[in-house]
């Protein structure tokens, strides 16, 4: 190639300049097929990214399972509750025995937006006093108020006047 | 009136530096200022000569910029590199036949004189032009200049083969159409090359 012809070379239109143009318009062009592939590959990515979230605790909290004392059987009377940290320090909990001697457990923390549940003796449900939550007793199910998840529950053992908590489902 | 246009004419500038100091001023490049001021001939006299960016049709800066940094405005603008996309590779400064673009190492991007684009575009004068005391750096109509000076303003240039053409005019004699600049042989030895009174290395080892 002598010089004539790689000047003529460098001053043809090359095809990889329409994506990479000089002027300022070109380069802030966005085709309608470009606006397309964005917003189709942006929302896949917005479903796949919650459908991951929505799954995610299932794979990350698997609940956990040493026994541990929590207190003699006597100290819990009907229509009565009592508070324990399980597994760790730092996760809150209620023990209730409801008014026909069944033993139930929850996570304290209300699902809505993580204020401490209390037992309400009169309505024999859990309460949050924050934004007027209430789950049930039975399976600590959302039943009035914000909360649209049950709590999480804690599994208890009753053997030789003991109460041991068990495990804590995820 | 048509459009305003930039002018330079080289042999009004007395180097006062005021061009220099307004550019550093212009809120685009805030500090930094962006104009070449040249010596002409050192040796023997005391001219200067403003160099801005020429803002070519054809911008060989843009051209040569392997990172897309380097854009024209609809009005023929050329910008300075746009700071995510600048490599610093330094290929429009050795690209371009004016010697406008800046390497800056402290902040590892190249920038050049945009014509004070916040001011031009709103069709304020660049900084340079608003202080230029003895009319070298002139942002005014393509009928003002004709009425009010003695050369004519051309923006036609040749580098060797290279025709380029400017947006920025330089005022020439009435007889000149096109500045014709010859190209050195790159690679050549020393002893090869012309010889030139005023280069500044030879005149460094003079003394």
């Amino acid at each position: 190639m002598n010089d004539q012809e790689t000047y003529t070379a460098c001053k043809q239109d090359k095809k990889w300049r329409d994506d990479f143009p000089i002027e300022w318009e070109g380069d802030n062009y966005v085709s309608r097929r470009e606006m397309v592939k964005f917003l189709t590959l942006g929302s896949l990515f917005l479903a796949v990214a919650n459908w991951l979230m929505a799954f995610a605790p299932r794979f990350l909290r698997r609940g956990s399972h040493n026994r541990q004392l929590l207190g003699l059987s006597d100290d819990l009377r009907r229509n009565g509750s009592a508070l324990f940290r399980y597994p760790t320090a730092k996760d809150l909990c209620i023990a209730v025995r409801t008014s026909e001697g069944k033993l139930v457990a929850y996570s304290q923390v209300c699902t809505h937006l993580s204020c401490a549940v209390i037992y309400d003796k009169t309505e024999q449900s859990l309460f949050c006093p924050c934004h007027n939550g209430r789950f049930n007793l039975e399976h600590g199910a959302p039943i009035a108020g914000p909360p649209t998840r049950p709590l999480p529950r804690i599994r208890l053992e009753e053997s030789d006047g003991r109460i041991y908590v068990t495990e804590r489902e995820a | 009136m048509s459009e305003a246009a930039f002018f330079i004419d080289y042999s009004r500038c007395i180097g006062c530096e005021a061009c220099v100091n307004a550019c550093a001023e212009c809120d685009t490049h805030r500090g930094t200022s962006m104009i070449h001021l040249e010596t002409i001939e050192r040796r023997d006299s005391v001219q200067t000569a403003p160099q801005i960016c020429m803002h070519c049709e054809d911008p060989i800066c843009a051209q040569v910029c392997p990172a897309d940094a380097i854009k024209k405005t609809p009005d023929g603008v050329v910008q300075s590199s746009l700071k995510p996309r600048c490599i610093g590779c330094s290929n429009c400064v050795l690209s371009c036949p004016f010697g406008v673009p800046k390497y800056l190492s402290s902040i590892d991007q190249m920038m050049k004189c945009d014509m004070c684009y916040d001011r031009s575009s709103v069709g304020k004068k660049p900084m340079c032009a608003t202080v230029c005391p003895s009319g070298a750096l002139t942002y005014t109509s393509m009928e003002e200049i004709q009425r009010t000076r003695q050369g004519i303003p051309i923006n036609s240039w040749k580098f060797g083969k290279e025709e380029v053409k400017t947006k920025v005019y330089v005022m020439v004699p009435r007889e000149v159409e096109r500045v014709e600049i010859g190209l050195v042989q790159i690679n050549a030895t020393p002893l090869a090359l012309p010889n030139d009174p005023y280069d500044v290395a030879l005149m460094l080892e003079e003394m």
